[in-house]
């Protein structure tokens, strides 16, 4: 993992990889959020300039290279079954988000994401030695990140879940859930993220900060 | 705007052959269950209802892996109602043989065929038939290529990496009266909206759970694409899942239930934890995906919704896994009778 991660700016600059169903429904909300942000797929922005101009307006579509280079944070929304030939070298020394799940019957058997020693955020860490990997936004359904934002404060404000080993990026990271429009539930490692995969608690449902500390209470106790 | 005036309104029905029950509640047997759909296709028809399309599912409580075999089953007993699928798991399909099956539904029909082709959000037909789930892109784009290739009529000549080639291939049967209606089911993938409008393919939007109105940009989307490709206007529909029965508290005691099983088993397979009563009143109310109710909830949640997102046709996904024949039947009643004429009334 990079030692420091220098981020200057008060909202840092977003490149989001992936313009499917969760990469553009990212993309929308962080526009929203104030955050300067690209979106790239794996080829030209050409095959995705429609897609920008009508679902993501306010985000401009990049070369992923150059997407990458002009940001601070890099979310990673792409399958993860084409996590293996992505090239590490093109995010270093950049915060990644890491919104990828892993779940056998839904993605095929990913060999590299079956040691069960690890969860699939420590592994993408692993892989991305030199990026420091945030572990957020993989448990909210894509349909859902854009409708449930709420203000700060409000009675029904819902909790996503933020992990990562370092403590900077994870700051940032937190923020820039509470500015999409979220309460942060933060976990200070990526181990302890394996609570918000596939199979736990928080997957794939709406909790507010309450309910998630206590089913995150109740699987660290159980 | 692809208002329902641009395009007739088209009110359907459709279902995944979730297993039935008797009336005390036992599952039944898949041979019944499929000759219960049947039965709910010629209901449908004798009600009203445009279209009837079945899902493509490969599990025992989903035993409905050969609609097309049903939907001629229906064919020789109806007259109007539209039939189809809902959807063709395409990508781990022949194009050839999904050509050659609902081109000979469209013959035993009298052109009443029509065709959903999906990505495959359900994955079960994937192993099943020897694919591998991380080629779902590169299989679902080539063979949908393959298909507008078939459905143009003449001789194929086609090369890719999925499927054999083939060259100046006849495949037959023709179609009487030209290509019928083929459709892309997008739940959420911007890039298969930009296919659809690519082929020349009208747009089915699976709206499943969360608010309906955060596909509005997806109609948007599809308009802006078929403009790009230099393709006419297409029509925009809508699926999704619901319940009606005479009042609003039957329906809902009806549905909840089962709503709960099937998505907690469908929850585990996909890693969900189990959602609430508390979602669910969510979802059957007016910002949620689901039409659970008495005919005019849902009829008036249908007219709310189709001008929002640009459609001019709903389908609705009825029988959830457990409720019995007879419900079905109701609900397929209720909604030919009740609901299709008030929101034709209300849209109108
Ligand atoms: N479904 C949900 O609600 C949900 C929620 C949270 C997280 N997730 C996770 O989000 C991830 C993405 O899923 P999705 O459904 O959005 O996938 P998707 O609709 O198939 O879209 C994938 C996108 O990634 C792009 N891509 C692939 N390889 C790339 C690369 N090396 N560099 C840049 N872009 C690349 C693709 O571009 P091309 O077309 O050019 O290849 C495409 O735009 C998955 O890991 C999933 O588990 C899903």
């Amino acid at each position: 993992m990079a030692s420091t991660t220098q981020i200057s700016p008060a909202r840092p600059r977003i490149a989001v990889l992936g313009a499917g169903h969760v990469g553009t429904a990212f993309a929308r909300v962080a526009v929203d959020a104030g955050y300067d942000v690209s979106i790239a797929a794996s080829g030209d922005p050409e095959r995705i300039a429609l897609i920008a101009q009508i679902l993501t307006p306010g985000a401009a579509p990049r070369w992923a290279v150059d997407a990458v280079t002009a940001s601070d944070i890099v979310v990673l929304a792409i399958p993860l079954h084409r996590f293996a030939a992505f090239d590490p070298s093109l995010v270093r020394g950049k915060i990644v988000i890491d919104l990828m799940n892993y779940w056998a019957p839904i993605d095929g058997v990913q060999t590299m994401f079956e040691d069960p020693r690890y969860g699939s955020s420590e592994i993408v860490q692993h892989r991305l030695a030199d990026s420091t990997v945030v572990k957020a936004f993989n448990h909210i359904g894509y349909h859902e990140l854009e409708s449930e934002r709420r203000e700060p404060g409000s009675p029904d404000r819902r909790a996503l879940g933020v992990a990562s080993d370092d403590p900077a990026a994870l700051d940032t990271v937190a923020t820039l859930v509470d500015r999409i429009g979220y309460d942060v539930i933060r976990l200070d490692s990526l181990r302890a993220g394996r609570v918000f995969e596939p199979g736990g608690p928080v997957f794939g449902v709406l909790v507010n900060y309450e309910e998630f500390e206590d089913a995150v209470e109740r699987r660290v106790a159980a | 705007m692809n208002t329902p005036s641009t395009f007739p309104l088209v009110l359907g029905l459709d279902t995944f052959g979730d297993v039935t029950s008797d009336a005390d509640g036992h599952p039944l047997s898949h041979a019944q269950t499929i000759r219960d759909i049947v039965e709910q296709g010629v209901l449908a028809d004798s009600v009203g209802v445009d279209y009837f399309g079945i899902g493509e599912h490969h599990t025992d409580d989903f035993p409905l892996s050969a609609a097309d075999v049903v939907l001629g089953a229906i064919a020789a007993r109806t007259q109007k109602i539209r039939l189809g699928s809902a959807v063709t798991v395409l990508s781990s399909d022949d194009p050839v043989r999904v050509f050659q099956r609902y081109s000979t539904l469209d013959a035993i029909s009298g052109g009443r065929a029509e065709v959903i082709l999906g990505r495959g959000s359900s994955v079960d037909s994937f192993p099943l038939f020897g694919y591998n789930l991380s080629d779902y892109e590169e299989l679902f784009e080539e063979k949908t290529n393959l298909f507008a290739e078939l459905l143009k009529g003449s001789p194929v000549t086609w090369q890719g990496r999925t499927r054999a080639a083939l060259t100046n291939q006849d495949v037959v049967p023709h179609t009487e009266h030209g290509p019928f209606p083929t459709w892309i089911g997008v739940g959420g993938s911007p890039q298969s909206v930009v296919r659809a409008a690519r082929y020349g393919f009208s747009l089915m939007l699976a709206i499943i759970g969360g608010s309906p109105a955060r596909f509005a940009p997806f109609a948007g989307l599809f308009h802006e694409a078929l403009e790009h490709f230099g393709r006419p206007l297409l029509p925009i529909g809508v699926h999704s899942p619901g319940h009606i029965a005479g009042t609003d508290e039957q329906a809902q005691a009806e549905f909840w239930p089962r709503y709960l099983e099937v998505i907690s088993h469908v929850s585990k397979t996909r890693g969900f934890a189990v959602p609430s009563k508390a979602s669910f009143d969510h979802e059957i109310g007016p910002e949620g995906a689901l039409y659970v109710g008495s005919p005019e909830t849902v009829a008036q949640k249908i007219a709310a919704n189709l001008p929002a997102l640009g459609a001019n046709r709903f389908d609705l996904k009825y029988a959830m896994g457990g409720l019995s024949q007879e419900k079905l039947m109701t609900n397929i009643e209720l909604y030919g009778t009740q609901v299709i004429p008030r929101v034709r009334e209300l849209l109108g």
